[in-house]
């Protein structure tokens, strides 16, 4: 018979993600605690995937900004990389629920705008793991120039013969490009 | 003296609270207007370019909503104060609410929205206020790549064929009248600029005159008349026909359904 009324949620964190975490030694269950030391939270926190981008984890992209422990407590700060990114409440529920996962219990997100993210904070992993599924990594520091985006390297060939598709693309911080080398359309992050 | 500069801080705080309210909701209904045309935009590109900058304009809207929710000694939450104040209640810019009409119009709308955005933003980065400061340049870099676009498509039909050129002439002619609030400061603004909370009104006209006379010519186009006349009182909460059914679109889920939960 069908069931009416309001779907149990699922939870955020699929197969992989809970094999990853149980892989490591951080997690903690009812017989024991997670290690608190900073260096496995970080450690949990780079298999969470970006949900828009999933070959970049939160700490790729360089969203999370500080990690403290406070006696049982984890206290994070997150940045978003738009003001008008849809899956930033999204992210901020994944790495809440992968934490618990991993048996920190009591995590605490702040929400920071200042200083504003900028694709500098894009980890140099980061860049090549955006490259090999295609998408172009920002290129250069950000300064006025970098604005006008020119000379974009094709993530396909290799070629620096490519021209803008479209200023906006999939989403907010992509545009779309075309390499008129391999003819290949391609995702380009946004120098921001 | 010290209950003396607990009130002004009081009344400053009342001002921030609305200043926040008008760049919030000036950011809400453009938002909105650029919703309408999700699914009708002329090509792919442009439809992704809409949906993408009604997104930045939300998002911003959302930050300084929050701000303003706190600021407001009832608390009243971000999504009340989008969804439930009515059309004398909302103190956003009259250009933003204007119709959306064929593509020139959307895009002179826009130019002149971004154009005086990014020059309120720049300046808003070097605000006394931390919270706004913070907002700000966050905000400023979405920006510049809005007035980026909306530049260059000026550039295009300006610059394009007799057909295009006329037609935005046209478009900035009839906008024109709503442009004269982007610039004026009433009472409640002088105090903020007062201190330094928000830029003079001198520095935004300044920069946003510089950036509309470099498209403008570079479009071949004319700039209308600056002393022509203008529409005020949007940001007072006095507003043309048309925002009353953008709200009733916009608000008609949160009105039928108030606090609705489970969807």
């Amino acid at each position: 018979m069908q069931k009416f009324g309001r779907p149990q949620p699922k939870s955020l964190i699929d197969n992989q993600l809970q094999q990853q975490i149980m892989a490591t030694d951080i997690k903690g269950d009812l017989n024991h605690e997670p290690n608190y030391d900073e260096e496995s939270i970080w450690r949990v926190l780079s298999y969470v995937q970006d949900p828009e981008i999933p070959a970049v984890s939160v700490v790729d992209l360089g969203i999370v900004r500080r990690v403290d422990v406070l006696a049982n407590k984890i206290m994070l700060e997150v940045t978003p990389t738009y003001s008008g990114c849809p899956a930033t409440d999204l992210i901020n529920e994944l790495i809440e629920e992968s934490l618990n996962f991993a048996g920190y219990r009591q995590v605490a997100i702040k929400l920071v705008l200042s200083p504003a993210w900028t694709t500098d904070f894009i980890t140099k992993a980061g860049k090549v793991k955006l490259k090999k599924v295609g998408i172009a990594p920002p290129k250069g520091s950000v300064n006025k120039a970098s604005l006008i985006d020119r000379d974009i390297e094709c993530p396909h060939c290799a070629s620096h013969e490519t021209h803008i598709l479209s200023e906006f693309g999939s989403t907010a911080c992509k545009a779309l490009y075309q390499c008129d080398t391999c003819r290949e359309a391609f995702d380009y992050f946004k120098c921001i | 003296m010290q209950i003396k500069s607990l009130e002004n801080q009081e009344s400053l705080n009342t001002n921030l609270y609305i200043y926040l309210l008008r760049l919030a909701d000036s950011n809400l209904i453009l938002s909105q207007r650029l919703c309408e045309l999700c699914g009708g935009a002329p090509s792919l590109e442009e439809e992704l370019a809409l949906s993408n900058v009604s997104l930045d304009l939300i998002g911003q809207a959302r930050n300084w909503y929050e701000y303003a929710s706190e600021l407001d000694p009832q608390n009243t939450s971000p999504d009340h104060l989008a969804f439930r104040r009515d059309v004398h209640e909302f103190y956003n810019l009259l250009l933003v609410e204007q119709k959306n009409g064929h593509f020139a119009d959307i895009i002179v709308r826009q130019f002149f929205f971004d154009a005086w955005h990014l020059a309120t933003l720049e300046a808003l980065q070097d605000s006394a206020n931390e919270r706004v400061r913070a907002i700000a340049s966050k905000a400023v870099k979405e920006a510049t790549y809005h007035l980026r676009r909306s530049s260059q498509w000026m550039i295009r039909l300006g610059d394009g064929t007799d057909l295009s050129h006329n037609k935005i002439q046209t478009s900035i002619n009839q906008l024109w009248r709503f442009t004269g609030e982007l610039l004026t400061q009433d009472d409640i603004e002088i105090s903020l600029a007062a201190a330094s909370i928000i830029p003079s009104k001198e520095k935004v006209s300044q920069l946003w005159k510089h950036t509309l006379e470099t498209v403008l010519t570079e479009a071949t186009l004319t700039k209308p008349d600056d002393n022509a006349w203008m529409y005020l009182g949007g940001k007072q909460g006095e507003h043309t026909e048309h925002l009353g059914f953008v709200l009733a679109e916009m608000q008609f889920l949160q009105r039928a359904y108030p606090d609705a939960k489970v969807w």
